[in-house]
């Protein structure tokens, strides 16, 4: 999962109170452990178990997964501009590793 | 050396990859009691709550989905947690979103897997403790977790 | 009365010489509408995963000389309309050339590195790159002079019946297509969206991936990615394509 990269697109700048969208999109298999390999062997459930958004000190957003989210899961989302800042999103997955990726946002006004 | 029978089967298996159950199929049973475990057993609304998924899923292994509540989404009033259920896949609870007013907007977009044709049930939960819920018939062509894909 | 009507004979040909054929529509077309959202939107598109992989690797040195993509190309937007013309006959080996062979190319004799595999990440990566700098270009691939043995090779490849079900590729992709089977619809087999994201791969893969599943799905024979069989016909279906733009990465069921 270190290797796997994940976007995130959201706008740099935007006046404080908007409402902005946050598209986030991360690779990952999200094996959901029913399937078997052409030799027969199972495949090991693989998945992502919880993205979190923390801006201003604060968890904004947050969703748990299970298999039912489709491999390489896209999320959307939407939180209000309060100040220029640094947001981290996080994805962590059910073998403890953590993909981060932080974003920009210029708040004027 | 495999011979052309060998590499056409093998394909066969790599390309149709079989289903093991590991674990209980879901049923709508098993969606009511985890409805009932998130709600504690209270009443349930319809509306405020909009599902919007398409009627008829090209793929189960990834169907658009969002879902959008109607809430000012204040302190003293907002949606505090999303939850999407499935009364079809291995697994009721699909997947759970937290909330709160620094959302600005109740709406969530994200692809599902689903397992077979059904009704998809968007829960949300209210800052004052009220459930309200949307729900929809989706028709899966090709089947996530079972047609092996 | 005899000049008139020779002179219309003459227009008339004349007018059927300039009436071209219309490009063939891409297998995008056939997507349901909230596929093409997703595809179209390069937040939610996952082949743009792929993309990013490519970006990272354009930048990063490689081999025994040690040099980057960027080292010699400068920017990845300078192969603006490369992938429109691939495939391709190198001028200096002789061989056809697909994009990646061309990319694996440059990596063996001028970053002096391993090839990297067919379905590897990094291939992916920077096919899906450099197709992408050709977003919306038509396809322009030269079939004549050096080309044309495999040009006719691929063309009597996609005419021949093949597999246990007997069928050619042009029964289903020219006599069927925009027919249903099975949950999808028959596109022309062009492969203009190539490196594509399937939804049943649930993951990125190439054209030549995809022309192994169709020979499978035809039960004959399944030629290696990056066979001559699989090239020859990439060439003749990127003939066929002449004039579709590139929608790369394009997403498929």
């Amino acid at each position: 999962m270190s290797l796997a990269p994940a976007r995130v697109s959201m706008p740099a700048e935007a006046k404080a109170g908007d409402v902005i969208e946050i598209k986030a999109l991360m690779r990952h298999p999200m094996e959901t452990g029913y399937r078997v390999d052409s030799r027969g062997q199972p495949i090991a459930r693989h998945i992502v178990r919880r993205f979190s958004a923390e801006y201003d000190g604060e968890e904004v957003f947050a969703m748990d997964l299970t298999q039912g989210v489709a491999a390489n899961p896209f999320i959307a989302f939407h939180t209000v501009a309060t100040r220029s800042g640094e947001l981290v999103f996080s994805w962590e997955d059910d073998r403890g590793e953590v993909v981060t990726v932080r974003k920009r946002l210029t708040v004027t006004g | 050396m495999p011979t052309r029978r060998q590499i056409i089967l093998g394909a066969g298996f790599a390309g149709g990859v079989a289903l093991l159950p590991r674990a209980a199929p879901a049923s709508p049973e098993l969606r009511d009691a985890a409805l009932a475990e998130l709600t504690g057993g209270g009443p349930v609304s319809d509306g405020r709550v909009t599902l919007t998924i398409p009627g008829v899923a090209e793929n189960g292994l990834s169907v658009y989905t969002t879902v959008a509540v109607e809430s000012p989404m204040t302190t003293g009033d907002h949606v505090r947690a999303i939850h999407i259920l499935s009364e079809q896949n291995p697994i009721a609870r699909l997947l759970s979103v937290r909330l709160g007013p620094r959302a600005g907007v109740a709406r969530v977009s994200t692809n599902l897997r689903l397992a077979a044709s059904q009704e998809v049930t968007a829960l949300a939960e209210m800052s004052d403790g009220s459930f309200w819920r949307d729900r929809k018939t989706v028709i899966v062509t090709i089947a996530a977790c079972i047609d092996g894909g | 009365m005899r000049a008139r009507r020779v002179c219309l004979a003459l227009a008339g040909v004349l007018l059927m010489a300039e009436v071209q054929a219309e490009p063939l529509p891409t297998g995008t077309s056939f997507l349901s509408d909230g596929l093409k959202a997703q595809q179209a939107d390069e937040a939610a598109n996952p082949g743009m995963l792929w993309v990013a992989e490519g970006e990272r690797l354009w930048q990063t040195p490689a081999g025994v000389a040690d040099r980057s993509c960027a080292s010699c190309h400068g920017a990845v937007e300078s192969m603006t309309g490369v992938a429109a013309r691939y495939p391709a006959v190198n001028a200096a080996s002789g061989e056809l050339l697909n994009l990646e062979g061309r990319i694996n190319r440059c990596r063996t004799e001028h970053q002096g590195a391993e090839p990297m595999p067919y379905e590897s990440d990094a291939l992916l990566g920077l096919t899906a790159l450099v197709a992408r700098q050709s977003l919306g270009q038509p396809v322009r691939v030269e079939t004549g002079g050096a080309a044309a043995a495999h040009h006719e090779a691929g063309e009597a490849f996609f005419h021949r019946r093949q597999g246990q079900m007997n069928l050619s590729c042009a029964n289903c992709h020219v006599d069927n297509a925009g027919s249903g089977l099975r949950g999808d619809t028959i596109s022309h087999g062009l492969g203009t969206g190539y490196p594509v994201y399937r939804l049943e791969w649930q993951s990125m893969g190439s054209l030549h991936r995809r022309l192994r599943s169709c020979s499978f799905g035809v039960r004959a024979v399944q030629f290696a990615p990056g066979s001559p069989e699989y090239l020859a016909l990439e060439l003749y279906l990127a003939g066929r394509a002449e004039g579709t733009a590139i929608d790369t990465p394009a997403i498929r069921k």
